[in-house]
């Protein structure tokens, strides 16, 4: 293992993302459930090294495509919690002024390209931006999350053609949480390994430990380095669990009608990414005090989130006419 | 002026467009070879990295196309037929028309989609239709559908430039037709009709391939003493309804024609902005020609049945105001 390459700061930097995901996801689950925040949301607890190791192998430049379990994605890319959080309340200081809401936000300056909610739909996107790249000769490289349920999709498979044949700088993040929607991925999928489909694209296929976020940002380290050369995309299946339903509060609908066994949840519980991290940096090179000052700095942030967009205005009702066309 | 047939109309708006803007680069079938011309030469000026032969692959290609607008670039994406669009309505609709709005407008998305569309003689259903109007309930998109030479190009040169997603299409059977084209640079602004003639009995407010054949019609209505004024909308969003309504409050009378569908098609939308804008200029009620609501079929008298044509139009015109 190449821990060395990762400076301490760099380290607690990708530790507190983790921290923060978890806490916002947590407390996103809460609130919703409290009725605080309108529509449904899909959270990522238990999917934070994934989104956090990716994210820590890019710059500011580079783009991300997300996916409707996006939250943990945006904000290890820079995004700030709070117009994050008012953007899940629908207010006018979210991120995209209430017109998106959680399966939906953007931020193009940080290179966020957007959530979606069309399962499979950030793959050609992500695949366009790395084309923005090779055309106009800059080194952005796109990083594109997707899920196992993504990699049965046509566009999965168009898009790694076209990356592959055209050598894109495009690393493609399949998290392999085991289900798509409340469906086993091994009942529908032909592959044990989404990785293995990287052959028939002729790219690499890694399988690494998705709740291993130094295993999460070598991989992608080495993805990166790649595409910014010029060879074209790689293919990282990070194999990772949720810990909650596909949507909180499925349970309403779902009744007691279960898809997925009580012990896996706990069995993959065991496996936390935090708790990963923690056996393995505390007390060396953290002490248990620094990882206690980052969770109590990261619950003020979120407790602060929660304010700002409890707080926020709504968007006026005729704002719902603005936006549609930019200026030609 | 010179004059310049409709396909060669369209290559000269892409090269000049290529020429203009560095961030324009075009992907598509077939396009280093030019399956219908429009694209023919592109890559000897342009290069390989700017013009970009795709995999038989419309969600693929087209997303990356919304992807690379997403990061700065300004494609131009051929998807070869109309009907093909299918293949991609989610990369169209659910993504180009929609992440500016969802965004809370952070994002432009400055992207252009060609396709050949229209019946040109017993290619049947899959390749034959014109498919604007379902793009037309779209919110997000704007539509072009030029009618000849001089205005696709100008109408092509302003897609290009507008900083939203624009369909642009292109009636294979206008082909060959010519028209004068100025050498200048000019450019058709999107949202703009043209009264393509002018007359005082009745308004018919034609779209693309179809206003040639009002014309043929307002001809041949002429001899028989009635004087019929021909609208083109050029765009069907933005429409513009200010043209369409000042014709029809001078001529009390209206038909409005379309080779797509009859059923939720252009002339359905066109007739309900009148009726409710303009009801009380109409002497009769809002008349519609347009495709039956059946497949475009193969067999060439099949085909030409189903499609509206100057002699169908003329006869309308006449029952109107019989």
């Amino acid at each position: 293992m190449a821990d060395t390459t990762l400076s301490t700061d760099k380290l607690l930097d990708m530790y507190r993302t983790m921290q923060t995901i978890r806490q916002f996801e947590s407390r996103v689950r809460d609130i919703f459930q409290e009725g605080q925040i309108p529509g449904f949301v899909h959270v990522s607890i238990g999917e934070e090294a994934s989104a956090t190791g990716v994210a820590a192998a890019l710059t500011e430049q580079d783009y991300i495509t997300s996916t409707h379990r996006g939250h943990g994605h945006l904000i290890a890319k820079g995004g700030e919690v709070k117009p994050m959080m008012a953007e899940l309340f629908g207010k006018k200081t979210g991120y995209c002024k209430g017109k998106g809401g959680s399966m939906h936000i953007a931020n193009f300056e940080l290179g966020i390209l957007g959530a979606n909610g069309i399962v499979g739909a950030g793959l050609p996107i992500a695949t366009g931006a790395g084309l923005a790249a090779k055309v106009r000769g800059s080194s952005e490289v796109a990083a594109c999350f997707f899920g196992d349920g993504a990699s049965n999709e046509g566009t999965f498979h168009e898009s790694l053609n076209i990356a592959s044949s055209w050598k894109l700088p495009v690393v493609y993040v399949c998290e392999n949480n085991l289900y798509g929607e409340f469906t086993a991925g091994k009942d529908v999928t032909s592959v044990k390994d989404i990785a293995d489909r990287a052959r028939g694209h002729d790219m690499p296929g890694v399988v690494v430990n998705g709740n291993d976020v130094v295993e999460v940002y070598e991989a992608t380290s080495q993805a990166v380095e790649r595409a910014r050369k010029g060879e074209g995309p790689t293919l990282i299946e990070c194999k990772t669990y949720r810990w909650e339903g596909h949507v909180v509060g499925e349970e309403a609908f779902l009744g007691k009608r279960s898809y997925r066994p009580s012990d896996e949840i706990e069995a993959w519980k065991k496996r936390c990414p935090l708790i990963t991290f923690e056996q393995r940096f505390v007390p060396d090179p953290f002490s248990q005090e620094e990882i206690d000052a980052v969770q109590a700095e990261v619950k003020q942030a979120i407790d602060d989130a929660v304010q700002f967009a409890q707080d926020s205005p709504y968007p006026e009702p005729e704002e719902a006419l603005e936006d549609m066309f930019s200026a030609a | 002026m010179p004059e310049m047939n409709f396909i060669q109309a369209i290559n000269t708006a892409l090269a000049e467009e290529l020429r203009h803007d560095p961030a324009t680069f075009m992907m598509g079938l077939d396009i280093w070879v030019g399956a219908f011309g429009a694209t023919s030469g592109l890559t000897d000026e342009f290069g390989a990295e700017r013009i970009l032969n795709a995999p038989i692959s419309e969600a693929g290609y087209a997303g990356a196309g919304v992807g690379a607008a997403m990061a700065g670039m300004r494609p131009i994406v051929e998807i070869e037929f109309a009907s093909f669009f299918y293949c991609c309505w989610d990369q169209v609709c659910n993504q180009a028309a929609k992440l500016r709005y969802m965004s809370g407008g952070q994002a432009d998305i400055p992207i252009t989609f060609r396709a050949v569309c229209g019946a040109v003689g017993s290619a049947a259903a899959q390749h034959s239709e014109t498919v604007y109007s379902q793009f037309m309930s779209v919110p997000g998109l704007k539509i072009v559908v030029p009618s000849g030479a001089y205005d696709m190009k100008g109408l092509l040169k302003s897609a290009i430039r507008d900083n939203n997603p624009v369909l642009v299409f292109e009636h294979l059977k206008l082909g060959r037709s010519k028209e004068e084209v100025p050498e200048e640079e000019y450019l058709v602004p999107i949202g703009q009709a043209a009264v393509k003639r002018e007359g005082s009995d009745v308004t018919i407010v034609a779209i693309g391939y179809m206003v040639s054949q009002a014309l043929k019609a307002a001809k041949a209505l002429e001899e028989d003493g009635i004087s019929a004024e021909v609208i083109d909308p050029r765009s069907l969003i933005p429409l513009d309804e200010e043209t369409i309504l000042s014709s029809v409050a001078k001529t009390h009378n209206v038909l409005v024609v379309d080779e797509g569908h009859l059923r939720c098609g252009a002339a359905a939308e066109i007739s309900a902005v009148i009726a409710d804008k303009g009801f009380d200029s109409l002497d009769a009620p809002v008349k519609r020609l347009a495709a039956p609501d059946v497949p475009v079929p193969f067999s060439p008298p099949l085909e030409k049945f189903i499609l509206p044509n100057d002699k169908k139009i003329s006869a309308t015109v006449k029952e109107m105001l019989g």
